[in-house]
């Protein structure tokens, strides 16, 4: 599984030093291939492993959309926000309610929860994106903790600190049976985070994408180019932020619980974790991150009695030291790559 | 004749030093001018004021007849002016292919596009193209700035300037660091350029100043010490004196005030 993310992700970038949208032609159609064999690997894990399994690896693809969006914002648009979990925790307290109140359909869920997310992201970023630095780093962990208050705070809505409790299983076609399987949730899940993926990635080697990438090297220069910077930054913010909330939606299917918590800053510290040790700005390296992030706190983690949290940060101080550029990162040193094209 | 460019009574203040002090000057449509004078004279100020990257502390400036005075950077360059930087800026992790891609691609009204990968946009690569073999950076497009030379990336500059289809293209210091075939060829291209393309350019090589520019103005210590035709500044005597010799001391040691 892992062995098989690893092969993707390395001859993704090694066509490139960033995954940029000038990226070389040449090379893409063995990553095709790549891609295809691993997402029929994914499919096929229902058959091979029992639900437990199935259940971790929903977590990890729901975690793993988080991750990925963040990336977007952080890596290649260079906005390090330490509060991304706040319309991840919108949206899954969105997609709960919906599906409480409204209807068990999941898409109608997943659009809620995404619009949500934007929504949010919009209201917020509006003021956000115009500072940079360390204000961006208080000011998101400022909001992402207001809102989790919020959420502890609002009873009848949210449940308070009981959490959001009763969310019924997800249908995926009206008409349809209710997914009480393991194996067909994580197909949902599945499903919805590959094109979480694909779209973040067609995102990311846009024109759009370029232009978030000038931005994170040199935002003067873009400035003086005519670019509107803050229409740019605006833009990717509510973009990651919708794609935190489908990714929100995700791990509501699948939990079938939101708590405050899951806007709390522990989710947007691991889902920069994720990222970190992915490698930013490839936004390969961070799904690889939510999975090594998420099973070393559910399962590992829950093997040494709850010190998961301590395994992970052994884990980030090894990986910062011995793979400064993350996963993402490993073939970056290859010898021969700086001669002449 | 149209001014594309004019300056009132610009005047830029930092605390107690008046980088550029009361410069009134005007550029007309297609010109080729230079502004010379020795280091710490406020040419990258007044550079800066034009841009937009810094607001003047009083006076006025026009872009074709509009008060921009209180416009962005973004707005003016919106408005065809472009500025090369005295220190390269550029989008150093990203190929030079795109460094230049990023000026065309906001220019043809792309740069929000989130509708086809960046390098199937129409019109676009072409203009690349075209820029990149301009400078002679043809064959290093797909390398990361960060492995070109300090020639190449100001004449990468240069390429990222032209690829936003300029009518005003200002030009800081372009040569500095280039060999003397570069700048050989950058004089050419300059001079190839379309005649409605007007060029103001801060040079010390004054034999480019010389071969490129058809008026040239002065400027010492922040005032404008002259503004004339090449010939008359070649005899200037009073130029002479602020270029060559007669300098103060103290003028050396504040090169600040040129930033």
């Amino acid at each position: 599984m892992t062995s098989d993310l690893g092969t993707s992700s390395r001859t993704d970038q090694a066509a490139r030093p960033d995954t940029g949208p000038a990226r070389g032609r040449a090379g893409r159609a063995p990553r095709l291939v790549l891609a295809a064999a691993l997402l029929l690997a994914l499919v096929a894990v229902p058959f091979v492993v029992p639900s437990d399994a199935a259940n971790l690896l929903s977590r990890i693809l729901a975690f793993a959309l988080l991750a990925v969006s963040l990336d977007l914002l952080v890596g290649v648009g260079g906005m390090p926000s330490l509060g991304h979990a706040a319309p991840f925790g919108v949206g899954a307290y969105v997609a709960g309610i919906t599906a409480k109140e409204l209807t068990a359909l999941a898409p109608v869920q997943l659009v809620a929860a995404a619009v949500a997310g934007a929504v949010f992201s919009a209201l917020v970023g509006w003021l956000i994106v115009r500072v940079r630095g360390t204000y961006f780093l208080m000011l998101t962990l400022a909001v992402a903790e207001l809102a989790r208050t919020a959420a502890d705070q609002w009873d009848q809505v949210t449940g308070g600190s009981n959490g959001l409790v009763g969310i019924p299983a997800i249908q995926v076609v009206p008409g349809g049976g209710p997914l009480l399987l393991a194996g067909f949730r994580y197909w949902y899940v599945l499903a919805v985070a590959a094109l979480g993926f694909g779209l973040i990635v067609a995102i990311s080697r846009s024109a759009f994408g370029r232009s978030l990438r000038g931005i994170r090297d040199n935002e003067d220069r873009m400035a003086s180019l005519g670019y509107s910077t803050f229409r740019v930054k605006f833009t990717a913010f509510v973009l990651a932020g919708a794609f935190a909330g489908a990714a929100g939606s995700l791990w509501t299917v699948q939990s079938r619980f939101v708590s405050p918590a899951d806007l709390g800053f522990n989710v947007s510290a691991m889902a920069l974790l994720a990222v970190v040790i992915g490698g930013r700005g490839r936004l390969w390296g961070a799904i690889l991150g939510a999975a090594l992030v998420i099973f070393i706190r559910d399962e590992v983690g829950a093997q040494l009695g709850g010190r998961g949290p301590l395994l992970l940060g052994i884990t980030f101080i090894a990986v910062v030291y011995l793979l400064p550029r993350g996963f993402a990162g490993l073939r970056l040193h290859r010898p021969g790559r700086k001669d002449p094209a | 004749m149209t001014a594309v460019l004019s300056c009132t009574n610009v005047t830029k203040q930092f605390g107690s030093l008046k980088a550029v002090e009361d410069v009134t000057l005007s550029i007309e449509k297609g010109a080729r001018h230079a502004l010379i004078g020795p280091n710490g004279a406020g040419k990258s100020t007044l550079f800066n004021l034009v841009a937009g990257t810094l607001r003047p502390t009083s006076g006025a400036i026009m872009l074709d007849g509009v008060d921009v005075t209180r416009r962005s950077a973004a707005w003016r360059s919106r408005a065809g002016l472009a500025k090369t930087f005295q220190h390269s800026s550029l989008f150093l992790s990203l190929p030079v292919a795109d460094n230049v891609a990023m000026a065309a691609q906001r220019t043809s009204g792309q740069g929000m596009s989130l509708r086809r990968p960046a390098h199937r946009l129409p019109g676009v690569d072409d203009v690349v193209a075209e820029c990149l073999a301009a400078t002679g950076l043809s064959g290093r497009a797909s390398r990361p700035v960060s492995d070109l030379s300090h020639g190449e990336r100001r004449q990468l500059e240069v390429a990222v300037a032209l690829a936003t289809r300029p009518q005003l293209l200002l030009l800081d210091e372009p040569t500095a660091g280039m060999s003397a075939a570069e700048s050989g060829r950058f004089a050419e291209l300059i001079e190839s350029l379309p005649g409605d393309v007007t060029v103001l350019i801060i040079e010390h090589d004054l034999e480019v100043v010389f071969r490129l520019a058809e008026r040239i103005s002065v400027l010492h210590l922040g005032r404008l010490l002259a503004d004339d035709d090449r010939e008359s500044i070649r005899q200037n005597e009073q130029v002479q004196r602020a270029y060559l010799g007669d300098a103060r001391p103290e003028d050396l040691f504040h090169p600040a005030a040129g930033l």
